[in-house]
Parts: structure tokens; C-alpha cells; sequence
């Protein structure tokens, strides 16, 4: 038996032994950064050190044969130091410009470009589809896949009027909170859950499932003389929380899941307020592995931003200079009934006034 | 790959490992395991059927913890036994996510004996994910783990791993020490982040300004938001080089984009209104080099942010406009805990606090906490009469 005690509660370690001698030395002193080329920034410290980040694209699952060998890379040009940022994107801390391109060639050859700082299209955050999650109405990994090597060039190139940001969630739960994002490409179950009633006695607690269903869809039902649910059909969101607690409430369905398009949110307070994302696309397949309908939506939505925002405008301020129908008559994108919004506060967002261009 | 494990055919999957983008098949390749071989199976039988074959389900996890492991097992564990349980293990992340190239080796020797060799670098919360964990090594891998100075994050209606922005370990606009921060919160609150006793989750995010690189004010419960109170500071010789350099139109990029008109560019100098400005940030970020928040340094907290289940998508909104971020941060300390001792005591099983607050009003949430309502938590006061008064007169019968 070990005489160890188990340890438990010490929380994560301590950051200040994870940074580099550069950062320790001016922590709190930086004066200005300068982004140099595609993917490389220098910051300046009020002392006059600087502190370069080479920035290379992530799928984010990650083997652990890759973190060995972003290691290896930093070992090599970084004296060891490497972070990760809030999407997903791997930074090399390099203290000296010479190993600058050398770390670029290697990550190349590797097949991590480099790029996603200033004007251009970061990395695009996401969630875990049909990898890991039970919930999900689409793959997260392989739209990501296809989409951003569709537009790998505004990644590599600083080619947009301001940032762009895209971000996919499998579900509406969204682990990914894609709620504000310039694009946010969602997946969207729009069934409710198929129950197999003889599974349900075996496989699940009645009173948890019920609790488990945040509009009350969910009531106790006796089916063929057996306990089990009903699902009152209007009211279901398809959230899939009763298939969390209960596989006999199967949720997926091929033919129905798919994908939507939300467009305009931002969380920056620069210029204008953070804002949510709007529908712009209530519906698109699931056509695996490349999902050509979504990598061409998308695409279609990056290039009416890119030919028509101004310097520094992100997508929501540019649709809002432009005005909704402008957008959707730039797009070619049909305007339904689904654009309408039906949820509590809805008539927020009904035009009181006259104030229409006229398109 | 070793002789004895057999290979599967993925000709859907395939098709991912080519382009120009770091290809996610490659890495489920990559790590060789059998775990990696058999997720990838079920991946591409998803791919074939249009449909996930993941099961939530299970309370596992590791012995005095309520939170950090996510059960998680396929739905056709005859056909992919080695991912027939499949938990996900969220450890929590160095605050900034900076690592030396030896804590990036330890996380992948550890989870090289004991898991799939997959993970995510990071999850959407912030955590290191760990993907693919059978039950029967979740305390091998968490003896190993906290042998190494690593612990687990949150899950389940508990306090979830606090993250930031990098702040001012590299960025000059941090109006405080993000990361500092975020480290002493997750440290004070280990019990709260391991034993989930809330209604529902409770995010905390840090970020040093108000670009808000963690995406705080959509994505947790409370938020930190850095800001200043004094003037911008201005390098004169830097705003005209930028004017000089061509780039940068001062007019038109930086002063007719203000959101409160307080710039003023005359050709040579430029002029600002600080009593106007609303801290949006936008001057700053598009002339680095001569401009910068100013020297008195804090940050506005929001409140209640939240993801659309159950009750519809919030943005968080002003709860404290200004306040010092000061170690040991007793004062926020304080506020928080009357916000989760009200909201444990009254909100619903689910109900986030932003939706709480929805429920029984600001104006009661604000009475109950201590807290006195200021202006700069609304855009405007109500429009409707529908009003609660309190302080009337009663009848002297």
C-alpha cells in the first residue's frame, strides 16, 4: 500500500513557473506590440525587451504525439515556453527574432500554418460533434475541417476589413457559446426525441427524466401498460437533456439534423456594444465528410463582408450600416419566417418605424 | 501501429487528412492506440449514418470529487469495445494556458499510459481535456496527475474552471493582473469547483479590457472586464508618425469611428474628450504605439451571462461599474458569496444566475445582495408603469 496521502484540492499549478524569463522580468511592463507579418507579433516592454509570439492554427483535438512535438519545437526555438489562447491557436514565446522563421518552416512542414493575428479569420472555435458529445446534431471537427481550409487564405493572410470570427456548436446548449460570434455555424436537431418506450422502465429514472426537461415537454405516460413518458411536441427545443438522462429518448435523426448560420455577434466592446448573432440560414444538410452547402454558405457570407465593411468593421456593424435587408439582398440569402423571431421578447425586434431603405 | 490491432478502413475520414488546415483524422491517427483506432471507427460509422453514437450516463468520476469527469460511453460497444467507456477528464488549466515544454510532456506521459491519447488543448471552458478515459483509470490517472501539481476542473452545477485573457504577462492593455486573479480565485474556491452544491453552474472569466479576448461578457456567470478611470495616455510624436506612416487615416479610421464623438484630429494633434470616452477601446487598438489606457486601473464585474438553455441567450450586464482588483480581493470575495448564498437558497434546479435574476428583478436581486442600483446598470429605466412600490403610506385603520 502506498504511504503516500492522497492529494487532493491543490487546484492548478501555479502559472509563474510556466513563463518565460522575458515575461517574468516585465510582467505588468509591456508598453506596445507591433503585429509584423502574418502571425508574428513583437511586444515591447517599457525596459526595452521584446517578446515575440509566433501563432500557429490548431484542430484543437490533439494527439498527444503532437503536444510532444510542439515541445520538441519549443525546446528547440523558445527555450521551452509555449501557450495556448482562448481559441485554441498554439503561441511560440520566442525571446530571439533569429529563430523566428526557422520555428515557422518547421510548424509548416509540420502542417501548422501560421497565421490568424490582426485583420483576418483566427482559428475557429468549436465544440466536440460526433467525436464525444451525445447531444450532437452534427460533426463539430469535420465542418471545422472544411470550412477553414476554404478559407485558409484570410487565416495566412491579414486580408479582412477587421477580425472575423467563427465559431461552431453542435447543438444549442452550445458548450461553444457561438451565440456571439461574426459567424457562428450551429448545429440544429428539429425533432423531438423518438422514446423507446420498453427501453424506458430498464434504462431510466420517470421522475429525473421528467425533471430533466427545462420546458416541461416531458410528462409521465403509461404506454402498453408500461411507466414511461410523453413528450408534448410543441414545446420541445430539442435540447437533448432528457437523452442525457435517458438513452431511450434518442434525439439524433439523420434526415432531419442539420446545420443554421448565424451571423453578426461580437463580444468586444470596441466601437459598439457586444452583441448576439442573428440567423442568417435556418437550414443546411448534414453531408459528411465535407459538407460542401456549409463551406459554400459560409464562404458566400465571408465575401459580402470583405467586398462591402469598411476598415475595422466587424460583420454585425457592417450589416448594421447597411441595414438586414441589404444583407440578405447581398447575400442572396431568402428571407423566411423562420428569420422571425418567436421566443419571449420577440416584438424587440419588429421595426416600429419607417425608417427602410428602400432595395 | 502495433501487429496485433486491426486496421480500419475510414474512407470518409480520409478525405479530412488532405487541405491546408492542421487535419483532426491525422491526429486521431496519430495518437495509436487501440482507444484511437476505435474512436475513429465510430467516427466514420457517424459520418456513414448522420448521427452520433455517444451515450451520456453514470455517475463516475474520482473518489471525493462531484465534478472533472463527464461520463461518456458509445451506444455500440459490441462493435468498439476499446471506446465501449470513453469519459472525458477535464483538468484544470495553468491560468494564461502557458506551459514549459516539460508540464506539456508530463500531461502526455500520463495520458499515453492511461487514456486514448487524445485530448483537447483546450475544452471550451478552458480546461486541458483529456478525451477517452475507460473508469477503471480515472484514479490511476488522478494520482498521477496531482502527483505532478495538476488537479481537476468543474462540471456539473458547480463552480466551473475560472480562465482569462494572457493580461499583463504580455499585453499592455490589462487593467489588472488577469491571470493572478484567476489563479486566486481557483485556488479559494476548490471546494466549490470540485463538489457541485449550486443550482446550476457558475462561470467566472477574466479579461484585462474591454476587448474581452475571453469572450466573458457571453460566457460567464460573472465577468471582470478590465478598465480605466483617468485619461488615455497619449505619445504626440507616435500619433503623428501613424498619420505620417499612411496606413491609418486619424479622421476617418480612428476619430469618426469613437462611439461618443470625444476625438478631435486637427492635422497635428489630437484632442480627447476623456470625460466622454467610454473606454470602447477602439482608438487604442488600431494606434498601439501612441496610445494606452490610463494609469488608474481596475475593472467593471458583469453578471449572468449564459448560452440559450433553458431560458434563451443573456449577455452579462453591469453589476459593479468600477472597483480596485486588489489581492486578496476580499470585497469581491464578500459579494460573491451573498450571490450564491441567494441564488442556492431561491434559484431553480437549472436556473443560471442571470435567468435568476430575470426572475425576481434586478431591483430585488440587488436589494437582497447589499447592493445599491446605479445608473450605469441600464441603458434607460423602465418604460412601463407596472411598478412595485414599497414605501407607501398605510392606511391608519
Amino acid at each position: 500500500m502506498s504511504a503516500s496521502p492522497r492529494k487532493t484540492d491543490i487546484g492548478p499549478p501555479n502559472f509563474e513557473k510556466f513563463l518565460p524569463p522575458v515575461v517574468k522580468t516585465n510582467y505588468g511592463q509591456w508598453k506596445y506590440h507591433e503585429i509584423l507579418k502574418p502571425g508574428v507579433m513583437v511586444h515591447v516592454a517599457a525596459s526595452g525587451d521584446k517578446l515575440y509570439t509566433v501563432r500557429a492554427a490548431s484542430p484543437r483535438l490533439l494527439s498527444v504525439a503532437t503536444i510532444r512535438m510542439f515541445a520538441a519545437l519549443a525546446d528547440r526555438f523558445t527555450g521551452g515556453f509555449l501557450r495556448f489562447t482562448s481559441r485554441n491557436n498554439v503561441e511560440f514565446l520566442v525571446s530571439d527574432p533569429a529563430n523566428i522563421d526557422p520555428l515557422i518552416a518547421e510548424l509548416k512542414k509540420e502542417g501548422f500554418p501560421v497565421g490568424g493575428i490582426g485583420p483576418s479569420i483566427s482559428n475557429c472555435v468549436h465544440t466536440q460533434g460526433w467525436v464525444h458529445c451525445h447531444s450532437a446534431a452534427s460533426d463539430a471537427s469535420g465542418v471545422v475541417k472544411s470550412v477553414m481550409d476554404d478559407l485558409y487564405p484570410h487565416f495566412a493572410n491579414m486580408d479582412m476589413p477587421g477580425k472575423l470570427r467563427i465559431a461552431f456548436a453542435c447543438c444549442l446548449n452550445m458548450c461553444g457559446a457561438v451565440h456571439c460570434s461574426d459567424i457562428a455555424i450551429l448545429g440544429i436537431h428539429r425533432k423531438a426525441p423518438k422514446i423507446k418506450h420498453g427501453d424506458v422502465p430498464k434504462m431510466c429514472e420517470i421522475p429525473s427524466l421528467v425533471s430533466s426537461c427545462p420546458t416541461g415537454a416531458v410528462r409521465p405516460a403509461t404506454v402498453d401498460g408500461l411507466q414511461s413518458v410523453e413528450i408534448i411536441e410543441e414545446q420541445c427545443m430539442y435540447c437533448g437533456n432528457c437523452f442525457t438522462v435517458c438513452p431511450a429518448m434518442k434525439i439524433a435523426d439523420a434526415e432531419n439534423d442539420g446545420i443554421s448560420i448565424w451571423v453578426g455577434g461580437k463580444v468586444s466592446n470596441a466601437r459598439t456594444e457586444p452583441k448576439f448573432s442573428k440567423l442568417a440560414i435556418p437550414f443546411l444538410p448534414n453531408n459528411p465528410p465535407r459538407w460542401p452547402e456549409v463551406v459554400e454558405a459560409v464562404r458566400n457570407i465571408v465575401d459580402a463582408y470583405a467586398g462591402n465593411a469598411r476598415k475595422f468593421e466587424r460583420m454585425g456593424e457592417w450589416i448594421d450600416r447597411i441595414g438586414w435587408p441589404n444583407f440578405f439582398k447581398l447575400t442572396d440569402i431568402p428571407f423566411t419566417r423562420y428569420h422571425i423571431d418567436d421566443f419571449k421578447h420577440a416584438g424587440e425586434t419588429f421595426r416600429r418605424s419607417v425608417h427602410v431603405r428602400q432595395v | 501501429m502495433s501487429e496485433e490491432r486491426k486496421k480500419r478502413e475510414t474512407p470518409l475520414l480520409d478525405e479530412l487528412e488532405s487541405g491546408p488546415w492542421p487535419s483532426f483524422v491525422k491526429e486521431i491517427k496519430k495518437a495509436d492506440t487501440a482507444m484511437a483506432d476505435d474512436l475513429l471507427g465510430v467516427l466514420e460509422r457517424s459520418y456513414e449514418e448522420k448521427i452520433g453514437h455517444w451515450k451520456h450516463g453514470g455517475l463516475v468520476g474520482v473518489m471525493g470529487y462531484g465534478g472533472g469527469v463527464i461520463g461518456r460511453y458509445s451506444d455500440l460497444p459490441q462493435d468498439f469495445p476499446e471506446v465501449a467507456e470513453f469519459h472525458t477528464i477535464r483538468v484544470n488549466q495553468p491560468a494564461g494556458w502557458f506551459y514549459t515544454s516539460d508540464a506539456l510532456r508530463t500531461i502526455a506521459g500520463i495520458w499515453e499510459r492511461h487514456g486514448s491519447g487524445m485530448t483537447n488543448m483546450h475544452g471550451s471552458t478552458g480546461d486541458i481535456v483529456l478525451l477517452g478515459c475507460k473508469t477503471q483509470e480515472l484514479e490511476p490517472v488522478f494520482a498521477e496527475l496531482t502527483a505532478a501539481g495538476f488537479d481537476l476542473g468543474g462540471s456539473g452545477s458547480d463552480m466551473r474552471t475560472p480562465s482569462c485573457c494572457v493580461g499583463q504577462a504580455r499585453c499592455e492593455w490589462a487593467c489588472y493582473d488577469t491571470m493572478g486573479a484567476c489563479y486566486d480565485f481557483t485556488q479559494t474556491y476548490q471546494d466549490e469547483l470540485h463538489r457541485p452544491a449550486f443550482p446550476y453552474k457558475y462561470k467566472l472569466k477574466f479579461s484585462g479590457c474591454p476587448n474581452d479576448c475571453v469572450a466573458s461578457v457571453a460566457r460567464s456567470d460573472m465577468s471582470f472586464i478590465g478598465v480605466w478611470r483617468d485619461e488615455i495616455k497619449v505619445d504626440a510624436e507616435q500619433v503623428k508618425a501613424y498619420a505620417a506612416g499612411g496606413k491609418l487615416d486619424i479622421q476617418k479610421d480612428v476619430c469618426d469611428r469613437c462611439p461618443t464623438g470625444c476625438m478631435k484630429w486637427d492635422g497635428a494633434a489630437l484632442e480627447i474628450d476623456n470625460a466622454n470616452c467610454v473606454k470602447c477601446m477602439h482608438c487604442i487598438n488600431a494606434m498601439p504605439k501612441a496610445l494606452a489606457p490610463g494609469d488608474d486601473r481596475g475593472a467593471a464585474i458583469l453578471i449572468g451571462a449564459k448560452a440559450p438553455i433553458v431560458g434563451g441567450a443573456l449577455l452579462a450586464s453591469v453589476f459593479v461599474p468600477f472597483i480596485k482588483m486588489e489581492p486578496p480581493y476580499e470585497d469581491i470575495k464578500e459579494l460573491l458569496s451573498r450571490i450564491w448564498d441567494l441564488w442556492a437558497e431561491h434559484g431553480k434546479n437549472r436556473e443560471r444566475v442571470g435567468e435568476f435574476i430575470q426572475r425576481v428583478g434586478l431591483g430585488n436581486f440587488l436589494e437582497q445582495i447589499g447592493l445599491d442600483p446605479v445608473p450605469e446598470m441600464i441603458t434607460a429605466p423602465r418604460a412601463n408603469p407596472y411598478i412595485f412600490y414599497q414605501d407607501t403610506v398605510e392606511d391608519e385603520a
